[in-house]
């Protein structure tokens, strides 16, 4: 016999394992090396989790009462998922294009992003998902009470309370670690898929093992096993034609609506063509998990004593042939069925509580106001962790309260007919477009009230709810109240009964009030996009919003999706647009986008509420009522065409227009230039021309006046070669052909040069520096920097104003870049100017000093060459320059 | 108002993809009407069926189902196929 501890240390184990899988499959997710964690192949074992506990146990039991009708729950879900092409292509294509993350969302979102209605779908799944997650915390603490009965080594039994306890605890922690890593649902939780993808293996693995051993191990062979099924109590084929049929119904209708399901069907869903797959490999999943059921409760009926649980047989039959590590096996199988469902059933429900119940009485208690301060994010993610913990208590809780009495397929049934009443609001938003939102909640609340009075309260047995004379005579004594024979529907079975009255209820009403009733126009504007998805995949409904409201906007969206995230997308919106900045016009096309993404994070629901408190309320443009007219379709299609050209027109006119005033302004420049050079020429040529014509003309000329005369010559030749060197060493920078000389130096060294080549402090001209400040090493080319400190200095020299000129510089180091200032104590450049002197030729005032106007011109070049800038330092005293460099070796040697 | 009608005769190949459509939307029908057939081997007065046969019966209708739905979904078009997006307005409610 196993040892109890032998087992808790698997299961452990088996727990370290999943914890690892989702940690490796999360970071490989995010360094993006996960392309496997995106194939088909997980995306139809992370289906895999509709085999709960339920089937993993009840499917043997549920043989064992009834024979084949548990195949029912099966058929189902593979008759939805061959016929993909209807509706689930339809389901995943809205998840992706409308961003839903629930199936609450879904609902709301197509009749006009109610919040009732998403609060009501909330409420059902909440009620109709916890007796479920029950289910599952009964069957392990179960299946590990039979290992512990069967054991002799221990003398105490475990309580089944604590084991309950300790096993909703780990799974809460989990779903919170793993469910809760991203605020927005939209994005894929890769760690819980592949651990639930994982679980898939386990549980199918585990069941064929034990079928095998049945048919091969305990009796001989496949012949062999047909001859005892025939020999047992199911031996003949009895199975009510209304329960094969209904049941079926309710499984595919629960398959399309359970929210866990929804989740990764829909949510997590990377790629619509997975569904390609998953449309062959669920199903022949679903018929493996099915296979052995019917042999293994034969033989387990045949084997064990009359009194054991056939809800346990997978594990009761190899415990009892001594086949401990089968049991084992088939234990942890149990366990990943159990767990995998109560995961993802929590982040999908914790999704729906936070985004539809929560998070709208937190904005409303909190003055009701999105644009308030706070990241809103953190309150998000703690109201869903906060949701997953309070699901699997709400579990626990009732798992408690029921005793774990009632067999497995009774609630698992109960629970199924209960999400199936979403489904006339689901398919019929799908598909028709004359659903509204008055039909789908009087539906469902219909459909639910009969759920809860037919099968949901009789459910807890005689005394809980309903006292016995309620279900003997009616409410009231109103025989045709009786909650399992309505309207004297007597005799039937209570499931079909149940789901036959609340779905004729739900449809029904959902048909009969969407019929009288007139939709709004975002409703019908959904409809429309809900319906026709697979012709246009936008949203519907937009906004109008003036330019003063993006701001708000932006701050709103920063604290639901994060600053980095909200600000990428207004400046990518900002740039299609053609502006520059944050801050994008706040267009219907914009609107909509972030709708659609903040929709990602809290909901459409939500979402829309809040960018209605911004921008006050939605307008239905004219053309959006054409698109609800379905004859203008076309025209839609066309008109819309029009204006994605216009709008691209207008943003190719922008372009241009901003080219024309370049390429205007350059040749104004141009203009400037060349007659500021034939101006700046002309000057010296004038004076060469005539003292070289007095030289030629004049006779006797003095030796004294010759060569003051021919001197001036030189004097104009010199200042028109430094003209003309000026201008080319200008022209190389500008073309960017220089060459730069990368060399290590100092500063002090070169300021030093500079300082010697422009004369030093001769002539009553002072410069005070701080060597110590200096002293710091520079990578760069040490002839240029010079040429532009020199520049500066003799700018000084040359244009400084004051009596006793003082030229201060001084250096620092801020944020790994050299700052360098150049300030004197002159009467300064006026404000005005400032944007003039780094151009050619400017001049602030003509001088007694000549010039051409090309030193600062080339001291900006240089310095944007070298990596760094030079600007005009305004506020000092008199002229002040700043030469900033960056330190370090990413020099932009262009 | 009239929608453009497109060409009355498709080529074959486009023909091929959209019987293939109609195949993969059949498919569940089929599968409920094999399903169903159990459901008629009980009478009243006769013996009724064994499990063993009602279950070599159904698991044969899955497998066939599984093997059908793998040929019929990989043939099937993509989801931007021209052939499909014409495909869908028909299929709409319009």
């Amino acid at each position: 016999m196993p040892t109890l501890n032998l087992l808790v240390v698997f299961c452990l184990l088996y727990v370290v394992l999943l914890f690892a899988v989702a940690f490796g499959a999360d970071r490989a997710a995010r360094r993006g090396r996960g392309r496997w964690l995106r194939s088909p192949v997980v995306y139809t074992l992370s289906l895999s989790i509709y085999c709960t506990a339920w089937t993993f146990y009840g499917a043997v039991g549920f043989a064992a009462r009834s024979g084949l009708e548990y195949l029912t729950i099966y058929i189902g879900p593979t008759l939805v998922m061959i016929g993909w092409w209807w509706a689930l292509r339809k389901m995943v294509r809205l998840g992706r294009s409308q961003r839903i993350t629930s199936v609450a969302d879904l609902i709301s979102s197509r009749f006009g992003k109610s919040n009732l209605l998403a609060i009501i779908v909330t409420l059902l799944a909440v009620i109709g998902t916890t007796p479920y997650i029950a289910l599952q915390l009964q069957s392990v603490t179960l299946s590990f009470a039979t290992f512990a009965e069967l054991d002799p080594t221990t003398a105490t039994q475990p309580s089944r309370q604590s084991t309950a306890l300790l096993v909703a605890l780990g799974l809460a922690l989990f779903t919170i670690l793993f469910g809760t890593r991203n605020l927005d649902a939209n994005e894929r939780h890769h760690g819980v898929v592949m651990a639930i993808a994982l679980e898939a293996i386990v549980k199918l693995f585990a069941l064929l093992a034990v079928g095998v051993f049945v048919v091969w191990g305990l009796t001989d062979g496949i012949a062999d096993t047909m001859a005892r099924i025939d020999a047992s109590n199911i031996a003949a084929w009895q199975v009510s034609g209304s329960r094969w049929i209904g049941l079926s119904l309710l499984s595919a209708a629960a398959f399309l609506c359970l929210p866990r399901m929804f989740q990764v069907m829909v949510v997590e869903n990377e790629d619509e063509s997975h569904l390609r797959t998953a449309a062959w490999a669920f199903p022949a999943y679903l018929m493996l998990m099915s296979l052995f059921v019917v042999p293994i409760a034969a033989v387990g009926l045949d084997l064990l004593p009359a009194d054991a649980n056939p809800d346990l047989f997978v594990l009761s039959l190899p415990l009892t042939q001594g086949q401990e590590g089968l049991a084992i096996l088939s234990f942890l199988g149990g366990f990943s069925s159990a767990t995998s469902m109560v995961i993802v059933a929590a982040i999908a429900l914790s999704t729906m509580v936070s985004n539809h119940i929560v998070m709208p009485i937190w904005l409303w208690a909190t003055g009701g106001s999105a644009v308030v301060s706070g990241d809103l994010r953190s309150v998000a993610l703690l109201t869903r962790r906060l949701s997953i913990a309070g699901v699997v208590l709400l579990g626990y809780l009732y798992y408690r309260l029921s005793g774990g009495g009632a067999a497995l397929a009774a609630i698992g049934l109960v629970s199924f007919a209960g999400v199936a009443q979403f489904l006339p609001a689901l398919l019929g938003g799908l598909f028709w477009r004359g659903a509204t939102r008055n039909g789908a909640v009087t539906g469902l609340a219909l459909g639910f009230v009969v759920w809860l009075y037919s099968m949901f309260l009789p459910s807890f047995g005689p005394t809980v709810f309903l006292p016995q004379h309620v279900l003997d005579s009616g409410l009231f004594g109103m025989a045709w109240l009786r909650p399992q024979a309505l309207f004297g529907a007597d005799g039937m079975d209570p499931v079909v009964h149940a789901v036959m009255w609340s779905m004729l209820f739900n449809t029904g009403a959902f048909v009969v009030v969407s019929l009288i009733t007139f939709p709004k126009p975002i409703e019908r504007l959904q409809g429309a996009q809900f319906v026709n998805v697979f012709e246009h995949s936008n949203t519907g409904g937009s906004w109008r919003a003036g330019k003063g409201e993006t701001e708000d906007l932006l701050i709103m969206a920063q604290r639901i999706m994060g600053a980095p995230q909200a600000q990428k997308l207004f400046s990518d919106a900002a740039r299609r647009q053609g502006i520059a900045g944050y801050l994008p016009d706040p267009t219907p096309d914009f609107l909509r986008e972030l709708e659609r993404e903040l929709s990602g994070s809290v909901g459409a629901a939500t979402a829309h509420a809040m960018i209605s408190q911004i921008v006050g309320g939605t307008s239905v443009s004219v053309e959006d009522l054409m698109a609800v007219a379905d004859e203008t379709a076309q025209i839609m299609e066309y008109s819309s065409r029009l204006e994605a050209k216009s709008a691209e027109q207008a943003r190719t006119a922008r372009q241009l227009r901003e080219a024309n005033e370049k390429l205007t302004q350059l040749s104004l420049q141009k203009d400037a230039f060349l007659s500021q050079v034939s101006h700046e020429l002309r000057t010296p040529m004038t004076s060469i021309r005539s003292f070289s014509e007095i030289l030629r003309d004049t006779e006797g000329l003095g030796a004294d006046e010759q060569s003051k005369y021919s001197s001036i010559i030189h004097d104009e030749a010199v200042r028109l070669t430094r003209l003309l060197d000026d201008l080319l060493d200008l022209s190389v920078l500008e073309s960017g052909r220089v060459n730069l000389n990368i060399q290590h130096g100092t500063l002090a060294g070169m300021l030093d040069r500079a300082v010697d080549a422009t004369g030093g402090e001769a002539g009553g001209f002072r410069i005070q520096r701080n060597r110590a400040a200096e002293n710091i090493a520079l990578t760069t080319d040490p002839e240029r920097l010079a040429q532009v400190f020199i520049n500066l200095i003799s700018n000084a020299r040359k244009y400084c104003d004051a009596e006793t000129p003082v030229l201060t510089i001084s250096a620092a180091e801020r944020d790994g870049q050299l700052v360098v200032d150049f300030s004197d104590n002159g009467s300064g450049i006026p404000a005005d100017q400032h944007a003039m002197i780094f151009e050619k030729f400017s001049r602030v005032r003509q001088t007694r000093v000549a010039g051409a106007g090309l030193g600062l011109a080339i001291c900006r070049e240089i310095m944007a060459r070298l990596g760094g800038s030079i600007t005009y330092l305004p506020g000092q005293r008199g002229a002040a320059f700043r030469v900033i460099l960056p330190l370090g070796e990413q020099m932009a040697a262009q | 108002m009239s929608r453009d009608p497109g060409p009355v005769f498709l080529a074959r190949r486009t023909y091929r993809r959209r019987r293939l459509t109609d195949a993969a939307r059949m498919l569940p029908l089929l599968g409920v009407v094999l399903f169903c057939i159990p459901l008629l081997w009980r009478s009243p007065e006769a013996e009724p069926a064994r499990t063993t046969t009602v279950m070599l019966y159904v698991f044969g209708v899955w497998a066939g189902l599984v093997a059908l739905s793998a040929v019929i979904s990989a043939r099937l078009p993509g989801h931007d196929d021209p052939a499909v997006r014409k495909d869908r307005s028909d299929a709409g409610d319009g």
